[in-house]
């Protein structure tokens, strides 16, 4: 961890949950992220996977300071974000930015796409004023827009093209770290590879860190350097990307590289797949010890004893699994 | 701050003829309106008989005039639309009523608008203790009887209003004026009551559309709240607060009505749609014209309001919209 951009020290996100008409009680917590530590490097790429409902999409929005922390630090840049004033969040915030999932609905459907560009600008005050029109222009050619489309509205364009605005409005403040919440699964699969390579290639040319959210790991695999996999809101296994994908440790990790299909036919008949019984539990009420332990096929007593912590695994590899060494 | 759609966007890659313009909105919104027959018909008509209210009595009787041999005459040359009891020219009257009934459908419907979407959107948008404290208020004043509040606020606001009055009077002396005390208290009294509806109205609009991720995004870039509720939510949600305030309008006009028949809105000698009807419907039976043509006046504008409003409701429909 030479020179992280953002570290991520036992971050929690819970949500109390009240119930009673007239006083309310509290009756549960979700707990959607429960203690992730995680260093981003600048100019890193990292995925993040896991199943529905496992916390990554809270993580960003935690990250993003869009849902308040619960516990644990977010330190951007050297600076500890929870720390910070409203004004001084603001300035800081410009640090990050973050591509959300829908681009049917993370665009403003009343502004043109001129005034959804220039608005952060302005408002931060980038540039002065009279050079918005062409720095705007600049922002569409980096992510591949004619700049001539500028005075239209975000219905007159595709999903894909939309998805390219809203890139190019995270880029706008000229962050750091671009966190990326399954910016492609609302897409085309034809278009869906653009997307990627836009991301890929933007991160190479601007030096940007990127945190890449998804459930489908073979979209992973392609972009990412490292990969982090959630599990009912704790990673339980971290590595790069080839160690991850190609060697899974984790139980966890393994049944989700088995669903990966492949383009080969006969390799996809002959393919053992590891099909995990059951559904995630709730997040409510975890189980004792490992979370993943009802699920897996090598779960033991001493599983359902403690929650494993993240060991390392060799350089650059951390596998939270008690029995690691045995399977 | 500079505006953010500038009309030409001078950079050496595009030049202005290059530049393709969409539409927005409010433009398709437009394009769909236009199509909708009952709805034009209903603008226009509402047009004709603003301006037939604001002009007409340049050119005919006042109010007031009256020539008592005359007595009530049926409809003829001399009075298209005959005359009341004290000889008044009755389509004069219900020009100048008209003035009244539609000053106070608009300026009415503003008031609630203005208060509802401000109270509305920011309970909505800071959610919490704070919604939940704003909207038990707007319960609470939806539970005051309105016929008691209007005379409470007629009888406490009497002596301000007399005072108002007398001003214009004697300060400013606009004599045509009188009157004018009353109709801010008739404002006020139907202002305070309509706002209610709209602001519950439009917090439900904002409750669902902050949850959307254009307005995430917004939060993200770092915008202020003001700058999040007035530019990026209120916009989104102003076509049913357009349609809205198309209803209201009818609603405060009949309500306007129903005072001046309790006797709590306009004084005589002035008159509006309300007081007309009203005396119209006293004599009916001997002087019919009396009710039936102030009637279908008011008819006819309520229709053409509500033609108008169903037709904006269609046309600025999010899900009806192209996407």
């Amino acid at each position: 961890m030479a020179d992280p951009i953002l570290e991520l020290t036992d971050v929690q996100t819970h949500f109390p949950i009240y119930s009673g008409f007239v006083r309310k009680r509290l009756v549960g917590t979700v707990k959607a992220v429960d203690g992730v530590t995680l260093a981003v490097e600048r100019g890193e790429v990292l995925g993040l996977v896991g199943e529905s409902g496992c916390g990554k999409s809270t993580l960003a929005r935690t990250i993003m300071q869009l849902v308040p922390l619960t516990g644990g630090t977010v330190v951007l840049n050297g600076k500890n974000l929870a720390a910070n004033s409203a004004t001084e969040m603001r300035e800081t915030r410009r640090g990050m930015q973050m591509v959300f999932q829908d681009p049917y609905a993370s665009l403003n459907p009343r502004m043109t796409v001129f005034a959804t560009l220039a608005e952060p600008l302005l408002v931060h005050r980038v540039c002065p004023a009279a050079e918005v029109p062409a720095r705007v222009a600049r922002l569409m050619e980096t992510v591949g827009l004619a700049p001539r489309f500028v005075q239209k509205y975000p219905h007159e364009f595709s999903g894909g093209q939309r998805q390219r605005i809203a890139i190019a409005r995270a880029l706008a403040l000229e962050p750091k770290i671009i966190i990326a919440d399954e910016p492609v699964s609302a897409l085309d699969v034809s278009i869906q590879a653009q997307i990627l390579n836009l991301l890929a290639q933007l991160c190479r040319s601007m030096g940007l860190s990127l945190i890449f959210i998804a459930h489908d790991l073979s979209v992973v695999k392609h972009i990412s350097d490292r990969v982090a996999v959630m599990y009912l809101g704790k990673i339980v296994e971290l590595g790069t990307a080839e160690d991850v994908i190609d060697r899974p440790r984790h139980p966890y990790t393994r049944a989700l590289v088995s669903a990966i299909p492949t383009p080969n036919p006969d390799v996809e008949r002959a393919r053992q797949r590891l099909v995990l019984p059951g559904d995630p539990p709730s997040p409510i009420d975890p189980p004792a010890g490992c979370a993943f332990h009802p699920r897996c096929p090598y779960a033991q007593e001493k599983c359902k004893l403690a929650v494993p912590p993240l060991i390392a695994d060799g350089p650059n590899r951390e596998v939270a699994c008690v029995r690691l060494g045995e399977i | 701050m500079p505006s953010l759609s500038p009309k030409v966007l001078p950079t050496a890659d595009v030049t202005p003829a290059q530049l393709e313009h969409g539409h927005s909105p409010w433009h398709d919104a437009w394009a769909r309106l236009r199509k909708n027959k009952l709805a034009v018909a209903g603008g226009i008509a509402l047009l004709a008989l603003t301006l037939l209210c604001i002009c007409g009595p340049w050119f005919s009787q006042t109010y007031q005039d009256q020539n008592l041999d005359l007595g009530a005459t049926p409809p003829g040359a001399a009075h298209w639309l005959g005359t009341d009891t004290l000889g008044r020219d009755l389509f004069a009257r219900i020009l100048y009523g008209g003035r009244i009934s539609l000053m106070v459908g608009l300026v009415a419907t503003f008031v609630a608008l203005t208060i509802g979407v401000t109270y509305g959107a920011i309970a909505g948008f800071l959610g919490g203790k704070t919604d939940r404290v704003m909207m038990r208020i707007v319960d609470i004043m939806y539970a005051l009887p309105f016929t008691i509040f209007v005379i409470l606020l007629m009888v406490f606001m009497k002596e301000p209003s007399e005072k108002l009055d007398a001003w214009l009077r004697n300060t400013v002396h606009l004599e045509g004026m009188q009157g004018a005390g009353n109709m801010v208290l008739l404002f006020a009294a139907i202002g305070a009551v309509e706002w209610l509806t709209m602001s519950r109205i439009v917090r439900g609009q904002v409750l669902s559309v902050k949850k959307m991720e254009f307005i995430e995004a917004a939060h993200s870039l770092g915008y202020g709240r003001r700058r999040i509720i007035f530019r990026h939510i209120i916009p989104n949600i102003l076509g049913p607060i357009i349609v809205y305030a198309t209803l209201t309008v009818p609603a405060v006009m009949l309500l306007e009505a129903f005072l001046s028949f309790l006797g709590l809105g306009v004084q005589p000698p002035m008159s509006s749609w309300g007081a007309l009807i009203k005396d119209g419907a006293e004599k009916m039976e001997e002087f019919w014209w009396l009710l039936v043509f102030p009637g279908s006046v008011f008819s006819l504008t309520l229709f053409s309001l509500n033609f108008l409003g169903d037709g904006l409701r269609d046309a600025l429909d999010v899900r009806a919209s192209k996407d």
